[in-house]
């Protein structure tokens, strides 16, 4: 399970998050909302124990992230934002380092490697330089790396974001097959994907978390009962010079 | 020890992905020899020894050596890998090893490729192997020196040309700073230990004292620390500087 409490960061003068706490159980899928800006990747990247947070802690699956690093990377896949992979390497060499860097070897390596080839689609592509490939392969790839030593925590910073209709669709069945024994936290700003996959969805705004709950409670707190006019009303809420003009 | 093996797979497979490893090998051999024939008179010197091809290494070293170096970090930042690569289980301290090792094993490639002027010499006369080869160890600890340097400036800036430029003179002031070009900057009422001290960090006497044939405990610890400083310093920065 993951455990976040009191979580800060801050830049100079600038909070990009402000101490927020939320625990994830196994099992949950939860999408992370909020504007641009809000804080959603800071927090995700304070997660996965890439920034060191201002103050607060994070413990993932018992380990805590700060002073465990490595046990806790461990067991955790991670989607950096915008996908990252080394352009001058294969999509077979890429899978084939995250593999052996996280410690896979023998039988077990070879079928986890076959598992995600095979769930990403990624067999026709496996000789292609990663430079090469479309937006949506780059983000399959990014996926099949976290996927690679089948942890039990997924951080996915938009996990869609670049694919088509139909490969969203996939990647929103994958979500939903892997989620019963996981913990999922995936952050979006593409609302019908956290009704389709998410049990539970946290709105923040300027670092602060403004809601946590069902995606179907949420958007109940709007009179239309949408998600988007509630996620509308929350954060633009929280701003009120926002609120004014929209109102103006 | 298996994480930055893997690590230094991965990178020194990259310098042979692009044309980089290729095309730096190719200039190293074609300057280093120019050089040699050139300006070092190895025919006409008529001496069987390889002082000739030796004497411009630092010099050719301190285009190139920030050249191979430039990328190990810039490049990591520029396309984001970064976030990638510090969120696998890995230490900071394995990835900059790794990485260091990688870039220094394809300098030590060029340098070994360089074998056919040491035939060439034991063709012609009959040189003192065991001089050469202390030359070798000598280029080549220079090589580490300036590519350590050059590594911890890549992990300062995302962009590799500045990586580069700025390597090239911190480089410089490391292997001429016994000289007076470096040696007049500093102001005159510094005591004259702190004086000694900043004239023997230079890479070039060190290295001149390696090529003599003499492979002395000091020049090797000096290499050995000049390294570490700057990988440590590499790592700190990393930390630092993780989220820009």
């Amino acid at each position: 399970m993951i455990e976040i409490s009191h979580l800060s960061k801050r830049y100079g003068a600038l909070t990009a998050v402000d101490d927020i706490s939320f625990n994830v159980q196994a099992g949950e899928v939860l999408g992370f909302l909020g504007p641009n800006g809000a804080g959603k990747s800071t927090t995700m990247k304070m997660i996965t124990g890439f920034l060191a947070p201002t103050s607060g802690s994070v413990r993932v699956c018992g380990h805590d992230v700060e002073s465990a690093p490595l046990a806790a990377k461990a067991c955790m896949g991670y989607l950096p934002e915008g996908a990252p992979s080394y352009g001058e390497m294969s999509v077979r060499g890429f899978l084939e380092f995250i593999a052996d860097i996280r410690g896979l070897s023998g039988e077990r390596r070879r079928s986890r490697l076959d598992d995600v080839i095979a769930r990403l689609g990624l067999k026709g592509v496996l000789e292609q330089m990663i430079e090469t490939l479309s937006k949506g392969y780059k983000r399959r790839l990014g996926l099949a790396q976290a996927l690679v030593h089948d942890p039990q925590v997924l951080i996915l910073d938009e996990p869609t974001d670049g694919l088509d209709p139909n490969q969203k669709f996939e990647v929103r069945e994958l979500i939903s097959a892997m989620s019963k024994d996981k913990i999922i936290v995936i952050s979006t700003h593409i609302l019908e994907e956290v009704e389709a996959v998410c049990g539970r969805a946290i709105i923040i705004a300027s670092g602060r978390i403004l809601a946590d709950d069902t995606p179907q409670t949420l958007a109940r707190r709007a009179s239309s009962g949408r998600l988007e006019d509630a996620f509308r009303e929350i954060t633009l809420g929280a701003r009120p010079d926002v609120r004014e003009a929209v109102n103006a | 020890m298996r994480n930055i093996w893997i690590l230094f797979r991965r990178e020194f497979g990259s310098y042979f992905a692009t044309p980089l490893a290729l095309v730096f090998i190719v200039i190293f051999l074609l300057v280093a020899g120019a050089l040699t024939f050139g300006f070092g008179k190895f025919y006409e010197s008529g001496q069987a020894d390889l002082s000739a091809f030796f004497y411009w290494h630092p010099w050719l070293y301190l285009i190139l050596m920030p050249a191979l170096s430039m990328r190990l970090w810039a490049e990591e930042r520029k396309s984001g890998t970064i976030e990638l690569l510090l969120t696998l289980p890995i230490t900071p301290w394995q990835a900059v090893i790794g990485k260091y090792l990688a870039a220094w094993a394809v300098a030590g490639l060029a340098l070994a490729l360089t074998f056919p002027i040491w035939i060439t010499v034991n063709y012609l006369g009959d040189p003192d192997n065991g001089v050469i080869l202390a030359g070798y160890v000598g280029s080549l600890l220079v090589a580490g020196g300036m590519l350590a340097i050059g590594a911890c400036i890549s992990a300062v800036t995302r962009n590799q040309v500045i990586a580069f430029i700025v390597s090239v003179v911190i480089c410089f002031v490391f292997l001429l700073s016994g000289f007076g070009i470096v040696l007049d900057f500093l102001p005159g009422w510094l005591p004259q230990p702190i004086v000694d001290a900043v004239a023997s960090l230079s890479l070039w006497t060190h290295a001149l004292s390696i090529s003599k044939g003499v492979i002395d405990v000091r020049d090797l610890l000096y290499f050995v620390s000049l390294a570490a400083a700057w990988l440590a310093a590499n790592a700190i920065v990393l930390d630092m500087k993780k989220a820009d």
